[in-house]
């Protein structure tokens, strides 16, 4: 009972608390922090959806973002980068509230989305966590010598004969995907709170780039931990203690 | 062809032709400076051998399986990121052995923390120690000073006589004398 209630929800978080302070670290690298706003809007509306229509709201929300991230790539350029992601969050914003605020069945789930309940995680989010989670470090750890690549110096691929757009498709699509499982354990604010603030203050004092992974993940992880105790013990929506703490920690130390 | 590169007629500029027509030939071990004042397109050659700039008319013709390297003027956003020197060399396949005495000691510092005389170098030195078999420099001195000028001026030196072809552009001119087995001056393009 107790571990149904409270361990494998702490566990899935704890897996995206590793996980999502070490994507934000190569979001903010590529100066696509609000990417992540705008993915896990757009997560939240595909799992209204997808329970709408009588589907799993897990696989809508990762399908939704999905789309929005390799779908991104082709508007972008049109747009420019920041403005695509400003119009993916206002729309996936705009449906994920209106579909909770006009459809019974959604409002719950759109609450929980947006409050950042993280009692609700089950095991089979916890094993999309621990096997998904897994497998995205992995794939960060492939790309992070390419991705950093790119940053300094944008006609590395050019001047070699590679196309970098494999790379950088790969990559949206990862963020993409693992945002929209992180806005159904965490809400959209608790996982956006942990890919933004960690990497920020890493990236302000690490001594240099593995450094700052590792300091993104322990603020991560200490700041996670705290708020999952202090919304259990003041019974408070986990998403709003975590930012809240997060925030706290980021005046403090930066 | 044994050359590494060779350019017939080649005018380049971005939107419009920019440059006059120019023919050159860069073989390997060969160190050559390509000198002028400010608008005969220098860097826009440069660009264009690296597929950057667009070439208006005549062609390069490049060795099969070249490996290109290349420095812009433009300095690699560093600002912020954390990101220290031996992680950029690593990043670029850039042996350290060789760096000058004043940087080489300062390797495990952020780049961001550096001086821009420092940095300018460390990012330099990514790029002149890459895998490459033709070596493109745009103003490789600017920020230097004497210390640094005199060791980039060797090491252009041993790398070429490991077999790299190096183009270098820039306003220094004794820098071109003292590191270039021959020195191009670019004209200016004719203006209709």
């Amino acid at each position: 009972m107790w571990n149904e209630l409270f361990l494998l929800p702490f566990l899935t978080g704890l897996g995206l608390a590793v996980l999502l302070p070490v994507l934000g670290c190569y979001l903010r690298l590529r100066d696509e922090w609000l990417a992540a706003l705008a993915y896990a809007n757009v997560a939240a509306a595909g799992a209204l959806l997808a329970l709408i229509g009588g589907l799993p709201p897990a696989a809508g929300g990762a399908a939704a973002a999905a789309l929005a991230g390799a779908g991104k790539r082709l508007v972008a350029r049109r747009l420019g980068g920041a403005a695509s992601y400003a119009l993916l969050l206002l729309g996936g914003w705009s449906v994920a509230v209106l579909l909770a605020a006009n459809q019974p069945l959604a409002e719950r789930l759109g609450h929980a989305l947006f409050d950042g309940q993280l009692y609700f995680a089950d095991a089979s989010l916890l094993w999309l966590v621990g096997l998904g989670g897994g497998a995205a470090l992995l794939a960060l750890r492939r790309l992070s010598p390419r991705l950093l690549l790119a940053h300094l110096y944008p006609d590395l691929f050019r001047l070699r004969g590679l196309p970098a757009w494999p790379i950088q498709a790969g990559f949206d699509l990862l963020a993409a995907l693992v945002l929209a499982v992180a806005t159904l354990s965490l809400g959209v604010m608790g996982a956006f709170a942990l890919i933004y603030i960690p990497p920020w203050l890493a990236f302000r004092r690490a001594a240099n780039w593995r450094a700052g992974l590792r300091r993104a993940v322990l603020i991560g992880v200490l700041a996670y931990v705290g708020a999952f105790a202090l919304a259990l013990g003041f019974d408070q929506p986990f998403g709003p203690v975590l930012a809240i703490l997060l925030v706290g920690l980021g005046l403090l130390i930066a | 062809m044994n050359a590494l590169i060779r350019l017939e007629k080649l005018v380049a500029g971005w939107q419009s032709p920019a440059t006059a027509p120019l023919d050159l030939v860069v073989a390997p071990g060969e160190v050559v400076g390509l000198s002028g004042p400010n608008g005969v397109g220098k860097s826009t050659l440069l660009g264009a051998v690296a597929g950057r700039a667009r070439v208006f008319s005549g062609r390069i013709e490049r060795r099969p399986g070249l490996r290109l390297a290349l420095q812009t003027q433009d300095i690699p956003p560093l600002v912020g990121l954390p990101l220290d020197g031996r992680e950029l060399l690593a990043l670029a396949g850039a042996d350290p052995a060789g760096l000058p005495p004043w940087l080489a000691g300062r390797l495990d510092v952020r780049l961001d923390r550096l001086s821009g005389g420092q940095r300018h170098y460390l990012a330099l030195w990514a790029v002149l120690g890459a895998p490459a078999d033709l070596v493109l420099l745009d103003e490789p001195t600017n920020n230097l000073d004497v210390a640094g000028v005199r060791h980039l001026t060797q090491h252009l030196h041993e790398r070429a006589r490991g077999g790299t072809g190096i183009v270098v552009v820039s306003h220094d001119a004794p820098f071109l004398a003292a590191a270039c087995d021959r020195v191009v001056a670019l004209e200016a393009p004719d203006v209709e």
